[in-house]
C-alpha cells in the first residue's frame, strides 16, 4: 500500500501547495486591484491608520493629521489648518467621501504606497516596529499670500484666478470662488453644499480654475492675433476697415461695448484692432483665416487637452469648442462661424488655467512652459522622491510672433481696455475679455496678463482672472484682481 | 535525545512563538504590557505539557513533531480567536482543554492497542450516518447561514459532521482492511456499502445544502479506497459519479447554485436584484463576505499589519466580516501576518500532513495504514477546502479550519484524531523495533 499512500501524499501536498500560490496571488499580484475596489470597505479603514503626508505651500501646512484612537487602534483624521484657502486643489480625504484634489491623485505618495524602493523599505522597517506607516509630504508651488489676495479679491463674486511663473510653469495661485472649508467634509457635509455665493448653484467643490469652463470673450484675440501672425498673412501693421461691425453671413455683427476708443474706427491697423478690441477686425481676420487655422493655433496652446497639472484629471476640463456639453472639433469649415469665434464667442469654452497658459506663452517669448503646482514630495525621512524639473511643453508661437503681441499687449494696459492693470514700476502685458453670456446685462469678464520688472528680463507671472455675472467689463471687473495678485506675487518690483 | 525530549524542545518552541503571538493581541486588546497576559499562556503551556507527559506514558516512541505542530496551530487559533472576540477566545481557551482531556482519554484507553477499535466499524458506520443526519431532524437541527449542521439540545450547540468525519475514517480503515482484496478485483456486488457511502454524501449534500462537507467526506472515501485497492479507475469513477451527484442536485439546490455563482462572480458591474428587493452590485450583496474576505487577505500584504493591528471594525467598531473567527479565520491571518505568516501556516498544515503519512507509511498492518492515512488527508483535504474558498480556489463552503477556527466540535474531534495518530505511530516503532 505504501505506494498508493505516497501518490495520496503528493496529491494532499500539491492541493496545500496551491493554497500558499493563491495565498500568494492575492497578497502580491492582485493587492493592488484589491486596494483600488470602491467598495474596499477595509482599504477605507486600514488608510486611517497611515498618517498621511502633509502637504504644505510657502512654509505653512495646508493638510495635516490628527491622532485619534478608536477600537484601541491610533487613526489619524485629516485636518486643513488653511480651511477654504487651497480647498479646491488640495482637496479632502475622508471615510465617507471619494477624495479630491491632490488628496486624491496624490493618495499613493500620501500614504506611502508608490512602490518606489526606498518608501517600500521605510514602510516595511516601521510596520516591523509597529509603528504606523507615514505617508511623504508634499510641497506645492503655491504663494499662499497671493492665493489670499486672490480669494479675498474675488469676494462673494463667482471665478477664479490661475496665476504661474511663465519661465517654469510653477502654479502660483489656483483661486476658485466661492471655496469652502474642507474641514466640514467628514461631519458636516451638508454645511458645504449651503455655501451662497452671487452665483446659483455657487458649486464650492468645482476648482474653477481648471474645470470652469467660460467663453472667452476678447482673450482669445490674443489666438486669433497668434494664428494671424504665424499665417504670414498678416502683420501688425495689417489695415482693416471698421465700420463699427462685420458683416457675416449677410448680417451685421457689432462691436462690442468693450471696446476702448470710438464706436467706430474706420482705418486701423492690427496692433491697434487688439489695443482696443475691435471686434470687426477680428471677425475679418477669422472669415479669412478660416475656422481650422484658429483652432489648430488652439491646439498649439494646448486647447483640446486637460490643461497638465498634477490634479486629478476629472477635475481639470479641456478648452475648445462645446456642443451639447462635450469637447466638440469640426469636420468641416462650414460648421463653425470663423468670425465669432475669432473673437471668443462661438462656442467656445476656456478654462482659467488654460488662458493663464496663453499669457504665460506669450510673455515668455513663445516658450510654453507645462504648469505644475507639485515642487516637492519628501520622504519621512527627508529624503527627496520627487522634484519636479521645469519642462517645455510646448511652442505655440515664434519668438517674433511673440514679441509683435507682447507689445500690443503692453499697450493694452498702457493705453488700452486694460488700463487698471497698470502697477508703476512693472511691465504689465494683458488682454481684456467680456463675453455675453445670454443673459442681458450679465457678462463672463476676463483679463489675462504677463507680468515682470521693467528690465528687459522676461515676465515672472502670468495671471488669468474670470468673474462670473458681471455688469462691467473685464477692464473694469477682473483687471484691477490681477493688479492685486500681481503686487502680491512681485511685491519688491511693485513698490519702488 | 529521545523521541520524548524531541517532542518537549519543539513544544517549548512554540511556547515561545505562541507567547509574543499571543501577547501581541493581549497589549493590542488591553493597550497595556502586563504580565497578566502570561497567565492565560501559562494556562495553556501548562495543558499541552501535560498532553504531552501523557503521551510519555502512552505513546513514547510516537512521532514527536505532531503534538507541537497542533500545539502551534492552536496557539495561532487561540491568539487570532482572542484578538478578534476576546470572549470567543476564552470558550475556545475552555474547548482546547475539553479536546486535550479527550486526547488523554483517548491515549490513556486505548495504549495497549487501539486496533480493538476495527470491529467496530460496523458502529461507527451507522453512528456516522446518524450524525450526519442529525442536523436534518426537527426540533434539535438548526439552520446555521442557510446551512444545516448544527445540532441544538437545550443551551448546548454541535457539529456532529466534525466527530461524524473521525468515525467515518475509523469505519473506512476497518471495512477496507477487510474487503481490499476482493474489491481489488472489482465484483460489482461488493462496491454495496460503497454505494451506500456515496449515497450519503448525496443524501447529506441533499440535506445540509453544504458542498464542503459531502466533498470532504466523499474526497476521504474515495483516498481511502485508492491506497486499499490501488485502482486508479475507482477514484476516477468516485469523482465522475461525485460530480454526477452533485450536478444533478445543483439544478435543485439554490443554496449550491449560489455559491458557485458568488466563487464565479463575485464582482459585478451593473446592479442585481439583492436580499431585500433593493438592487445593488453583487460585491455589496450575495458575496460582500468573500470580496470583504479578499480585501483582507491583500490588506495584509507581504508581512501583514501585525496581530493586534488588523482592521476588522469600521471607523465607528463595527465588525467588517461576519464569521470572521470561524470560517474566515485565515483571511485575519493573512492579515495580520501576511504573506510570510500565512504562507508559514500552510506549511505547518504540509508538516503534519506529510509526518501523518509518514506514520501512515511506517505503519506495519493494514488497518493502522488506512486509519492514519484517512486522518492525515482529511486533515489535507479538509484545510483545502476551507482555505481554497477563502482564496476563491474552489466555491466557498462554511467548514472549520482545523485546530484554528472557533468552534468545539472541530477541536474535540481534531484532538482525538491527533491521539489516534500518535498511537499508530508508537505501535509501528515498537513493532518496527521488535520486528
Amino acid at each position: 500500500m505504501n505506494q498508493q499512500i505516497r501518490r495520496l501524499s503528493g496529491v494532499a501536498m500539491i492541493l496545500l501547495a496551491a493554497l500558499i500560490v493563491a495565498t500568494t496571488y492575492w497578497t502580491t499580484w492582485a493587492r493592488a486591484d484589491l486596494a483600488a475596489k470602491q467598495d474596499n470597505a477595509i482599504q477605507r479603514v486600514a488608510e486611517f491608520t497611515i498618517r498621511r503626508g502633509r502637504i504644505e505651500a510657502s512654509g505653512h501646512l495646508l493638510a495635516a493629521n490628527r491622532r485619534r484612537v478608536v477600537d484601541s487602534k491610533p487613526l489619524f483624521f485629516r485636518i486643513y489648518p488653511k480651511g477654504p484657502l487651497t480647498a479646491q486643489v488640495v482637496g479632502y480625504s475622508t471615510a465617507a467621501r471619494a477624495r479630491t484634489g491632490l488628496e486624491k491623485s496624490l493618495n499613493d505618495y500620501l500614504t506611502a504606497s508608490n512602490e518606489s524602493l526606498s518608501t517600500f523599505v521605510d514602510r516595511s522597517i516601521a510596520q516591523l516596529h509597529g509603528k504606523p506607516i507615514q505617508g511623504n509630504d508634499v510641497q506645492l508651488t503655491l504663494n499662499l499670500e497671493a492665493q489670499r489676495v486672490a480669494l479675498q479679491a474675488l469676494g462673494t463674486k463667482c471665478g477664479a484666478v490661475a496665476a504661474l511663473d511663465p519661465r517654469t510653469g510653477a502654479v502660483r495661485v489656483l483661486a476658485s470662488s466661492p471655496s469652502f472649508n474642507p474641514n466640514l467634509a467628514e461631519r458636516n457635509f451638508g454645511a458645504i453644499s449651503k455655501i451662497r455665493a452671487d452665483c446659483t448653484p455657487a458649486a464650492p467643490l468645482l476648482n474653477r480654475a481648471t474645470a470652469g469652463l467660460y467663453p472667452p470673450g476678447s482673450t482669445f484675440k490674443v489666438v486669433t492675433a497668434s494664428a494671424a501672425l504665424q499665417s504670414g498673412k498678416f502683420t501688425p501693421d495689417s489695415i482693416f476697415h471698421d465700420p463699427g461691425y462685420c458683416t457675416e453671413y449677410g448680417k451685421q455683427v457689432h462691436n462690442f461695448a468693450d471696446q476702448s476708443g470710438p464706436e467706430v474706427f474706420g482705418t486701423i491697423r492690427l496692433y491697434d484692432a487688439l489695443v482696443h478690441s475691435v471686434n470687426s477686425v477680428f471677425c475679418n481676420i477669422g472669415k479669412e483665416l478660416g475656422a481650422f487655422a484658429v483652432l489648430q493655433q488652439a491646439k498649439r496652446f494646448g486647447f483640446y487637452k486637460p490643461p497638465p497639472l498634477e490634479t486629478p484629471l476629472e477635475e481639470r476640463l479641456p478648452s475648445g469648442l462645446y456642443q451639447h456639453g462635450r469637447l466638440y472639433y469640426p469636420v468641416r469649415e462650414s460648421q463653425v462661424d470663423p468670425g465669432r469665434l475669432a473673437f471668443g464667442q462661438e462656442r467656445l469654452l476656456v478654462t482659467p488655467l488654460q488662458m493663464a497658459m496663453v499669457a504665460a506663452a506669450i510673455g515668455n517669448d513663445g516658450r510654453e512652459m507645462r504648469p505644475y503646482v507639485v515642487s516637492r514630495i519628501v520622504s519621512p525621512g527627508g529624503k527627496t522622491i520627487v522634484k519636479t524639473r521645469p519642462s517645455r511643453l510646448a511652442q505655440p508661437v515664434s519668438r517674433d510672433t511673440a514679441q509683435q503681441i507682447q507689445a500690443m499687449m503692453l499697450d493694452v494696459v498702457h493705453r488700452g481696455t486694460g488700463t487698471a492693470a497698470a502697477i508703476s514700476g512693472l511691465r504689465v502685458g494683458g488682454k481684456t475679455g467680456t463675453a455675453e453670456t445670454g443673459f442681458s446685462g450679465r457678462n463672463t469678464t476676463w483679463f489675462i496678463c504677463f507680468a515682470g520688472p521693467d528690465d528687459g528680463s522676461l515676465p515672472h507671472i502670468a495671471v488669468a482672472v474670470v468673474l462670473e455675472g458681471q455688469t462691467l467689463t473685464g477692464g473694469a471687473t477682473a483687471a484691477p484682481i490681477a493688479r492685486q495678485v500681481i503686487e502680491a506675487l512681485l511685491p519688491s518690483a511693485g513698490n519702488p | 535525545m529521545s523521541l520524548r525530549n524531541r517532542e518537549l524542545v519543539n513544544l517549548v518552541l512554540v511556547g515561545v512563538v505562541g507567547t509574543a503571538a499571543f501577547g501581541s493581541a493581549w497589549i493590542a486588546h488591553t493597550n497595556r504590557v502586563s504580565a497578566e497576559a502570561l497567565v492565560d499562556v501559562a494556562l495553556i503551556a501548562g495543558l499541552f505539557l501535560a498532553a504531552h507527559l501523557v503521551v510519555r506514558r502512552t505513546a513514547a516512541q510516537a512521532d514527536p513533531t505532531l503534538l507541537p505542530l497542533v500545539a502551534l496551530l492552536t496557539s495561532i487559533g487561540l491568539t487570532m480567536n482572542f484578538r478578534l472576540n476576546p470572549a470567543d477566545g476564552r470558550r475556545q481557551a475552555v474547548w482546547v482543554a475539553i479536546g486535550i482531556l479527550a486526547f488523554a482519554l483517548t491515549l490513556v484507553l486505548l495504549r495497549f492497542d487501539y486496533r480493538v477499535l476495527e470491529q467496530y466499524r460496523y458502529v461507527f458506520g451507522v453512528t456516522a450516518i446518524i450524525l450526519l443526519l442529525l442536523p436534518s431532524l426537527p426540533v434539535i437541527g438548526q439552520r446555521v447561514n442557510g446551512v444545516r449542521l448544527w445540532v441544538h439540545v437545550g443551551r448546548l450547540q454541535f457539529q456532529p459532521g466534525e466527530v461524524a468525519k473521525l468515525l467515518l475514517v475509523l469505519f473506512l480503515a476497518g471495512y477496507l482492511r477487510e474487503k481490499r482484496e476482493v474489491l481489488a478485483q472489482g465484483r460489482l456486488k461488493d462496491f454495496g456499502p460503497l454505494l451506500v457511502i456515496w449515497g450519503a454524501a448525496m443524501l447529506v449534500l441533499l440535506q445540509t445544502s453544504d458542498l464542503g462537507s459531502a466533498l470532504l467526506y466523499f474526497g476521504v472515501f474515495v483516498g481511502m479506497l485508492y491506497v486499499a485497492t490501488d485502482r486508479l479507475s475507482y477514484v476516477l469513477a468516485g469523482g465522475a459519479l461525485f460530480v454526477l451527484g452533485s450536478g444533478l442536485l445543483y439544478s435543485a439546490l439554490s443554496r449550491v447554485q449560489a455559491r458557485v455563482i458568488i466563487w464565479l462572480h463575485p464582482w459585478t458591474d451593473h446592479k442585481i436584484p439583492c436580499f431585500n428587493g433593493t438592487l445593488d452590485y453583487r460585491q455589496n450583496c450575495q458575496s460582500y463576505q468573500l470580496v470583504r474576505s479578499l480585501y483582507s487577505i491583500g490588506n495584509g500584504g507581504y508581512g501583514g499589519t501585525g496581530i493586534g493591528r488588523e482592521t476588522t471594525t469600521t471607523l465607528a467598531g463595527t465588525p467588517l466580516i461576519p464569521e470572521l473567527n470561524t470560517d474566515f479565520i485565515f483571511s485575519a491571518i493573512t492579515q495580520g501576518i501576511g504573506l510570510i505568516g500565512a504562507a508559514g501556516v500552510i506549511l505547518v498544515f504540509m508538516v503534519l500532513v506529510a509526518r501523518g503519512m509518514r506514520v501512515s507509511l511506517l505503519a506495519q498492518d493494514g488497518f493502522s495504514k488506512l486509519l492514519a492515512v484517512g486522518l492525515a488527508f482529511g486533515l489535507a483535504l479538509q484545510t483545502f477546502i476551507i482555505v481554497g474558498g477563502v482564496l476563491r480556489v474552489v466555491p466557498l463552503t462554511g467548514i472549520t479550519l482545523p485546530f484554528v477556527s472557533y468552534g468545539g466540535s472541530s477541536v474535540l474531534a481534531n484532538f482525538i484524531a491527533l491521539a489516534l495518530l500518535l498511537l499508530v505511530s508508537h505501535r509501528a516503532r515498537i513493532t518496527g523495533a521488535a520486528r
